[in-house]
C-alpha cells in the first residue's frame, strides 16, 4: 500500500482552476520529485496535502488513512511535516527552541507543571533537549543552538526548517524548493543531508525543486505539474527525457 | 553541557529579575520605616506594584503573544470590582487574611474567565481590528458598571440597570455597588508587602511560562502563524491560554487597587482606554517582550510625572515631549545613523 | 412617530459628524497604515481656534472657521512632518505610541494655553429651524448643516480620490508605497495631503460638533475621535464609503439606544454593536478581505 495516495484531487481560486485532476502516489522510503514550470501549482499542492487549503474534489490518504480536509495541526499529527518556500522560521527563538517547538506534540507536561516548575518539567524539559540538540547535530547546527533563528545564514535557515519538520516525526516529509537561494556547494551538501534524513530516520520525502541537478540526483521518480495538471510522471531519468515536459519548461 | 548552560541562562535571568524586586522591596520598607519617605513616596508603594504587575500582564499579550490590547483596564476593572465586592460581602464575617487570600483568587479568576470568554470570538481577528474591539471591550465593562446596582438584604441579592431604588429592598437593605457611585467602604487589605508578593508571583508566572513547552508554543504563533500550525500547534488554544492568564494577571493588579481605596468608582481615568494606552507605553517603553523592563518602566513613568510635581501644569506636557523624543530617538533613521556614529562602544574602539 | 423621526434625524446628524471625522481617520490609516490618535485632539484644537476667533476676537463665523480650517491643516501637516514621517519604516507599535504622544501633547498644551474650565462654545450657524408635522418634528440649524456638510465632503472627497491626480496618486499610494514610488508618485506629498485633508475635516467636525454639543474642554476630542475610530472600522477602515455608512449607522444607533434602551448605556451598546459587526464580518461592513499568501 502506498504511503500517499491522492486521487482527482482539485482546487479553484475563483474562476482560476489552479490544481485540477492531481493524482500521487508515494512508496514508503521513497525520494520523489514534483516538478514544474513556476505558477504550475505545485506550492498549491503542498497547501492542499497540509491543510492549508481545503480541497474542492479528491481524496487524501496517508497511510491509509482518509485526511481530506482535515485541519493542519491534524494532518501534522496523522504524519505529513513540511518546510516552506518563503523561510518561516521562529525568528525571535533560538534555534534549538525552534527545533523544541517542532517536539512540542512528541513530549508533554502541563501548563501548570511548566509554570510550578514541578519535577516533570524538569525531566521532559532535559529529554526534549538531548532530543533537539540530535536533530540539530545531524543538521550540522549544534554550534548556532543557541542562536535567534534570524541570525542564522540563509543556508542554514533552509536546514533548520527541515529539523524542525522532522522533530514532529513524521511518516512524510514535504519540502518546498530545499535548495532555493543556496550555492552549489550549499546545494551538494543539502543532497546529502536528504539522502541521510531518508536513510536513517526511514523517511519518505516529496519535494518540490527547480534545480534540476539536485531533482536528477536524488529523487526515484517524478511527477510534473503543469497549468495544475499532471503533465507526466514517473521514474526520474524517463520523465526528464519525455518531450512533453520538455516543451513545458522550454516552450515551442 | 551546553543544554544546561542554555537552561541556566533563562532561570538566571528569572532570578535576577525577582531579585531586583526583592532589593528594591527591601531598599523601600528600610526607608519608610526610618520615615526618610515623604507621604507622596509611601503613598506610591502599593500602586508602582499595581502597574507593573499590569505592565507585566499586558506585555505577556503584547510581546509574548504578539497581539495588540487595548482592553486591559477592563480586566482590572473587572478583578477589582469582583474582588471589592466579595470582601465587602465578607467584611464582618471573615478574617482579613484569607478574605483578602479570597479575594485575590477571585478577582484573578473572574478576569481570566472574562479574557477566555472575550478571547474565544474576538482572538480571530488580527491586528489594529483586535486593537479596537479589546478597547470597545473595556469601555462596556467601564458603562455597564457605571449602572449597575447591587444591594443585599433579608431576602438575598438585589440587581438592577437602573438606579438604588429599582433595587426594592427591605429597610435593612445595604447597597453594595451604587451605580456610578461605585462601591464604597472596601476592607484596605493591600499594602506593599502584599504588592510585592503579588509582583513576584506574577513575574514567577508569566517567566515560567514563558522558559516552558506552553511559552514556546506561544511566541512561535507570534512568530508564525502558519509555520506554528504546520508543526502541529493548537493556535486557538495557546492564543486563549496566554490572553486568559494576561487578562488574569490584569485582574490581580485590580484586587491590589481595590483594596487600596476606601472609594472604588469605575472612571475614564482608572479604567478607561487611557489608561488601558498608559500601560501599553509602559510595555513599549520597558521594551516589547522584555518582561523586566516592563517593571523598570513602569516604576519610572509612574514616578516621573509624581517627581515632576513642582512643574505642575507643564509635567504632562513634558512627559508627551518625552514620549515622543524617546520614540524618534529610537526609530528614526537620522538618530539611529548619529547614535551608531557617536556611540560609546565606538568611540572606545577608536581609542585603542 | 414623529419622536422617533426627531431621534432619527438627531442621530443622523450626530453620525454626520461622527462620518466627517471617521474619514479622516480612514484615509490616513489607508495611506499611512497607522491608527492615528491624535485625530480627536485636532478636531478639538479647531473648535478652539473657531471658539477664539469667533467669541473673544468676534470675527464672523465663517471667517473664523476658516482660520480654524487653515491652522488644523497645518497642524496636520507638521505633526506628521515631525513625528511620523521619521518613523515610516518603525514598527506599528513605535508609531502607535508616538501618536499617543502627540494626544497627550495637544490636550496639555490645550490645557495650559485655555485653562481647564469648560468654554461655552457660541454656535457659528445661524439659520432657522426647519419645522415638519406641525411642528412636532424641529430640525436645527445646526442639524441642517450638519447633515448637509457631511454629504458635501463625502460627495467632494470620493469626486477628488477618483477624479484628480492626486487622487489617484492617494490609492496608489494606499495599495502598494513601494510600487506607487516607482511609478513616479510623490509619496511623501500624498502621504502630506492626506493628513492635511484629514485634519481640515477634523477641524469642520470640530466646530459642528461644538456647535451641536456647546461644551469646549481639552478632552472634548478624545471620545469623539474614539467613536469615529469605531466608525471607520465598523465600515471597513481605508474605505472611504465605508467611512460614511459605519459614520451614520453609529450615530443613529447611539441615538436610537439613548433614546429607547438607555443613556447611560448607549456608550455600551455602540461598542457591543461594533463587536459584534467585526465577529460577523471581520474587516467592516465594506472592507476588503485581505489573506496572507503561503
Amino acid at each position: 500500500m502506498a504511503l500517499l495516495d491522492v486521487k482527482n484531487l482539485g482546487i479553484s481560486f475563483g474562476g482560476l482552476r489552479a490544481v485540477d485532476k492531481f493524482e500521487i502516489k508515494i512508496e514508503k522510503g521513497q525520494l520523489y520529485g514534483l516538478i514544474g514550470p513556476n505558477g504550475a501549482g505545485k506550492t498549491t499542492v503542498f497547501n492542499l496535502l497540509t491543510g492549508v487549503y481545503k480541497p474542492d474534489d479528491g481524496k487524501i490518504e496517508l497511510d491509509g488513512k482518509n485526511i481530506t480536509g482535515a485541519k493542519t495541526i491534524d494532518i501534522n499529527k496523522a504524519g505529513i511535516a513540511r518546510t516552506f518556500q518563503n523561510i518561516r522560521l521562529f525568528k525571535e527563538l533560538s534555534v534549538l527552541d525552534n527545533v523544541k517547538v517542532g517536539l512540542h506534540n512528541q513530549y508533554h507536561y502541563s501548563t501548570i507543571e511548566g509554570i510550578l516548575r514541578l519535577p516533570n518539567y524538569f525531566k521532559v524539559e532535559k529529554q526534549m533537549n538531548e532530543k533537539a540538540m540530535e536533530l540539530l547535530k545531524v543538521f550540522d547546527l549544534d554550534k548556532e543552538a543557541d542562536f535567534l533563528a534570524s541570525n542564522l545564514p540563509y543556508g542554514k535557515q533552509r536546514k533548520l526548517e527541515i529539523a524542525r519538520a522532522l522533530a514532529t516525526n513524521p511518516k512524510l516529509l514535504l519540502l518546498d524548493e530545499p535548495a532555493a537561494g543556496m550555492n552549489p556547494n550549499e546545494t551538494k551538501e543539502l543532497m546529502d543531508t536528504i539522502r541521510f534524513v531518508r536513510d536513517n530516520f526511514d523517511m519518505t520525502i516529496l519535494l518540490i525543486e527547480h534545480d534540476m541537478k539536485l531533482v536528477s540526483g536524488i529523487c526515484e521518480e517524478l511527477t510534473v505539474l503543469n497549468f495544475g495538471q499532471v503533465l507526466a510522471h514517473g521514474k526520474t531519468a524517463d520523465v526528464l527525457n519525455d518531450p512533453e515536459v520538455i516543451k513545458a519548461y522550454l516552450g515551442e | 553541557m551546553k543544554k544546561k548552560m542554555n537552561m541556566n541562562k533563562s532561570t538566571k535571568s528569572t532570578l535576577i529579575t525577582i531579585g531586583m524586586v526583592v532589593v528594591a522591596y527591601i531598599i523601600m520598607t528600610i526607608l519608610a520605616n526610618a520615615g526618610v519617605l515623604s507621604s507622596l513616596m509611601k503613598g506610591l508603594l502599593v500602586p508602582l506594584c499595581i502597574y507593573a504587575i499590569i505592565a507585566v500582564a499586558l506585555n505577556l499579550t503584547v510581546g509574548i503573544l504578539g497581539e495588540l490590547s487595548l482592553g486591559h483596564a477592563g480586566f482590572m476593572c473587572v478583578g477589582a470590582f469582583t474582588s471589592s465586592f466579595f470582601s465587602l460581602c465578607f467584611k464582618e464575617t471573615m478574617a482579613a487574611g484569607p478574605r483578602f487570600l479570597l479575594a485575590i483568587v477571585i478577582g484573578a479568576l473572574v478576569s481570566a474567565l472574562f479574557g477566555l470568554l472575550i478571547g474565544i470570538p474576538v482572538l480571530r481577528l488580527q491586528g489594529d481590528y483586535l486593537a479596537i474591539v479589546t478597547l470597545a471591550f473595556g469601555e462596556i465593562i467601564k458603562n455597564v458598571i457605571n449602572v449597575l446596582y447591587v444591594g443585599r438584604d433579608a431576602n438575598g441579592f438585589h440587581f438592577s440597570l437602573k438606579d438604588a431604588m429599582a433595587l426594592n429592598m427591605e429597610a435593612d437593605g445595604k447597597v453594595l455597588i451604587n451605580g456610578a457611585q461605585g462601591i464604597t467602604g472596601t476592607p484596605n487589605d493591600s499594602n506593599f508587602t502584599v504588592g510585592a508578593i503579588l509582583l513576584v508571583v506574577t513575574l514567577i508566572i508569566v517567566l515560567n511560562l514563558i522558559n516552558s513547552r506552553s511559552g514556546r508554543a506561544i511566541m512561535a504563533i507570534r512568530d508564525n502563524r502558519i509555520a506554528a500550525e504546520s508543526v502541529g500547534i493548537n493556535i486557538t488554544q495557546f492564543k486563549l491560554l496566554a490572553f486568559s492568564i494576561s487578562a488574569g494577571l490584569a485582574g490581580l493588579a485590580g484586587v491590589l487597587y481595590a483594596h487600596n481605596l476606601s472609594i472604588l468608582q469605575a472612571q475614564p481615568k482608572n479604567f478607561g482606554y487611557n489608561m488601558s494606552i498608559m500601560i501599553l507605553v509602559y510595555v513599549v517603553l520597558g521594551g516589547i517582550g522584555n518582561i523586566r523592563g516592563s517593571v523598570i518602566a513602569s516604576v519610572i513613568l509612574v514616578l516621573l510625572p509624581e517627581l515632576m510635581r513642582e512643574l505642575n501644569d507643564y509635567r504632562m506636557l513634558i512627559y508627551s515631549i518625552v514620549l515622543i523624543g524617546i520614540m524618534l530617538f529610537n526609530w528614526a533613521p537620522k538618530a539611529r545613523l548619529l547614535r551608531e556614529k557617536y556611540s560609546l562602544k565606538r568611540l572606545l574602539k577608536k581609542d585603542n | 412617530m414623529s419622536s422617533f423621526f426627531s431621534y432619527l434625524i438627531n442621530g443622523i446628524s450626530l453620525g454626520s459628524i461622527y462620518a466627517i471625522i471617521a474619514l479622516g481617520y480612514t484615509m490616513v490609516y489607508g495611506i499611512a497604515k497607522m491608527l492615528n490618535f491624535a485625530h480627536g485632539d485636532v478636531i478639538m484644537v479647531g473648535s478652539y481656534m473657531t471658539f477664539l476667533m469667533a467669541s473673544s476676537l468676534g470675527l464672523p463665523p465663517v471667517l473664523a472657521v476658516l482660520i480654524a480650517v487653515v491652522i488644523c491643516t497645518t497642524l496636520g501637516i507638521t505633526i506628521e512632518k515631525i513625528a511620523y514621517k521619521p518613523l515610516r519604516k518603525a514598527p506599528s507599535l513605535a508609531v502607535l505610541i508616538t501618536a499617543i504622544g502627540v494626544s497627550y501633547f495637544l490636550q496639555n498644551a490645550a490645557l495650559l494655553i485655555f485653562g481647564a474650565n469648560t468654554k461655552m462654545f457660541k454656535s457659528v450657524i445661524n439659520l432657522p429651524a426647519i419645522k415638519l408635522a406641525n411642528g412636532s418634528i424641529n430640525i436645527s440649524g445646526e442639524t441642517q448643516v450638519t447633515i448637509v456638510a457631511c454629504v458635501v465632503i463625502m460627495l467632494a472627497l470620493t469626486t477628488f480620490i477618483k477624479k484628480t491626480k492626486a487622487g489617484q496618486a492617494m490609492l496608489a499610494v494606499s495599495e502598494d508605497k513601494g510600487a506607487a514610488e516607482l511609478m513616479g508618485v510623490n509619496v511623501n506629498g500624498t502621504i502630506s495631503l492626506t493628513f492635511a485633508i484629514g485634519s481640515a475635516l477634523a477641524a469642520v467636525a470640530g466646530v459642528l460638533l461644538c456647535s451641536a454639543y456647546p461644551t469646549l474642554t481639552p478632552y472634548t476630542g478624545s471620545m469623539p475621535g474614539i467613536k469615529a475610530f469605531v466608525a471607520a472600522v465598523f465600515g471597513g477602515i481605508g474605505s472611504i464609503p465605508g467611512a460614511f455608512l459605519g459614520g451614520i449607522l453609529l450615530g443613529i444607533i447611539e441615538n436610537m439606544s439613548k433614546a429607547y434602551i438607555s443613556s447611560q448605556l448607549s456608550d455600551a451598546i455602540v461598542f457591543s454593536v461594533l463587536i459584534i459587526v467585526l465577529l460577523v464580518k471581520p474587516t467592516g461592513i465594506l472592507g476588503k478581505k485581505i489573506k496572507e499568501k503561503v
